[in-house]
């Protein structure tokens, strides 16, 4: 190939033989996919119960705090690594690096979704005989839910740009495509293999938004 | 009935809001807790509720003390109107009435109804019952507050400073309204505010008190503007100022009444004229106390 890489990306891009087969554009970015939903939803579990526990009694906010920026501290790479080798190459070490990376960003949004809901609002919904767990869930969550699913939003964006390190421990996704190219020096497929996880990263990342902008409660002025 | 014995109510890190308060509220009647910001009277009310707890003593309805009953069942069997309403944002107006009946368990068509009815008598117009909070002035908002305080058609209806955030004139007709309210529903009220006219208006009985939830004196308005037990109730009603000393003075062949600062207070009615009717507590304790 010649001249620029980046138009030779978008070359590779266009050429239909990529689009098909076991090893094709649909496939690798449905893996890709898979691999963020697992990642996300698993940190989901582990999260967003915490979370709202924290933000519902107050809690235990310190500790949640500092768990959560220590876990964005960690290098991703890095964990991938570490787990592979203690784990083995295949699918478990790279998802439980996702799971790591998710948790700040869920941890967050569920703690300050609950946290967002007027303290007045809440004593109110006390006084007139809600149970805490009704207070939780037919006030606080309704009114922070845009702030809950912004945390699904950022934990998305960021698991789906770093989920191409799955491949360099032997899955798939489309981080292949980066790999395989770095291997072989085939810049225009690592470009193109790139673009694919930006423009995925971008289509999420607006659909999360809509989704936010879709639960904001009623009667309530957008914060 | 409502009883407090010897209420104590101590913050952790030492505060005391309450040193030891007793008192008794009738079934029917209406209370009035008036005092200033420390003076424990909203920490008093909400120990009837258990919204807080009393570190000593025993707050008693109808002879059960209220710690060995259920605080949901117990909040939900008692009416509690707040100041700037605390509504639900998120839910419309009919929703926000409804939340103690549904809450209940009653059928929410049935609490629908209900909730029209309510509507109508604390003057909100039906138009509204699908409007958001956010989409209402202060006085409907408190409005609001009030019909869902009484939804559950409760016995005791605790009203924490509820017209404290609106402008005066809507606060006038909201108290009015209130009356004629009381006057059919003989609910046992009780209130808290800082505003001693609002208390002797609204009040069969009034408890001033000092910080501390101490009882400075509790009688009926006409027996405290009578008789101030001391210097501070007094100063707090007014006496002290000359804003409660009357006497009359004719301009151009009417009687018009003046406080001691020669602040004019209202004019005097004619004998066997009652059509001042709606602040006639108000109007007779003026009188007497001159």
């Amino acid at each position: 190939m010649t001249g620029s890489p980046f138009l030779d990306s978008l070359r590779w891009l266009g050429d239909s033989a990529h689009w098909t087969g076991p090893g094709g554009i649909p496939l690798r970015t449905l893996e890709h996919l898979g691999y963020t939903a697992l990642g996300v939803l698993v940190a989901a579990l582990l999260a967003v119960p915490i979370g709202l526990y924290v933000g519902h009694s107050g809690r235990g906010k310190g500790v949640a705090v500092a768990a959560a920026g220590a876990a964005r501290a960690l290098p991703t790479l890095g964990l991938v690594t570490l787990f592979a080798l203690l784990v083995g190459i295949g699918l478990t070490a790279p998802l439980l690096s996702f799971v790591i990376l998710a948790i700040p960003s869920l941890l967050a949004g569920a703690y300050s979704a609950v946290e967002s809901a007027e303290p007045a609002t809440v004593d109110a919904a006390r006084a007139q005989g809600m149970t805490e767990w009704q207070i939780l869930t037919r006030v606080e969550l309704p009114l922070g839910m845009p702030l809950l699913v912004g945390g699904f939003r950022g934990a998305t964006v960021q698991v789906v740009a770093t989920a191409m390190l799955a491949a360099y421990v032997g899955s798939g996704g489309l981080g292949r495509y980066i790999f395989q190219g770095l291997g072989s020096q085939n810049y225009p497929q690592m470009i193109a293999g790139s673009l694919l996880v930006i423009a995925l990263a971008l289509v999420l990342d607006l659909t999360l938004l809509l989704a936010q902008r879709l639960t904001a409660p009623p009667g309530v002025r957008a914060s | 009935m409502i009883g407090f014995e010897n209420v104590r109510k101590e913050y952790p890190g030492g505060t005391l809001a309450v040193q030891d308060f007793s008192l008794e509220i009738a079934s029917h009647e209406s209370v009035v807790l008036v005092g200033t910001s420390g003076s424990g009277k909203t920490t008093l009310m909400r120990m009837i509720n258990r919204m807080v707890d009393p570190t000593s003593g025993r707050v008693h309805i109808d002879g059960d003390d209220v710690t060995s009953l259920d605080p949901v069942q117990l909040r939900r069997s008692i009416g509690y109107v707040m100041q700037a309403s605390g509504l639900l944002p998120h839910r419309t107006v009919l929703d926000n009435i409804t939340t103690v009946p549904v809450l209940r368990g009653t059928a929410k068509r049935e609490a629908r109804t209900h909730a029209h009815e309510l509507m109508e008598i604390v003057g909100l117009d039906a138009a509204l019952a699908e409007r958001y909070p956010s989409q209402l002035s202060g006085g409907q908002q408190q409005r609001v507050g009030v019909a869902r305080g009484l939804a559950a058609d409760p016995n005791i209806l605790l009203m924490d400073e509820p017209f404290g955030a609106v402008d005066p004139i809507v606060r006038a007709e909201l108290q009015r309204e209130l009356q004629h309210l009381q006057r059919d529903l003989r609910k046992t009220i009780v209130f808290v505010t800082h505003d001693i006219d609002e208390a002797f208006l609204l009040g069969d009985r009034v408890a001033i008190l000092r910080p501390g939830g101490i009882i400075a004196q509790v009688g009926t308005p006409q027996e405290i503007l009578a008789d101030p037990a001391d210097d501070f109730v007094s100063s707090f009603v007014g006496a002290d100022r000359g804003a409660r000393t009357l006497h009359v003075e004719r301009v151009d062949g009417r009687d018009v009444v003046v406080d001691a600062d020669g602040r004019p207070a209202g004019v005097l009615a004619a004998s066997g004229d009652r059509s001042a009717g709606e602040g006639a507590a108000d109007g007779r304790t003026r009188e007497r106390s001159s």
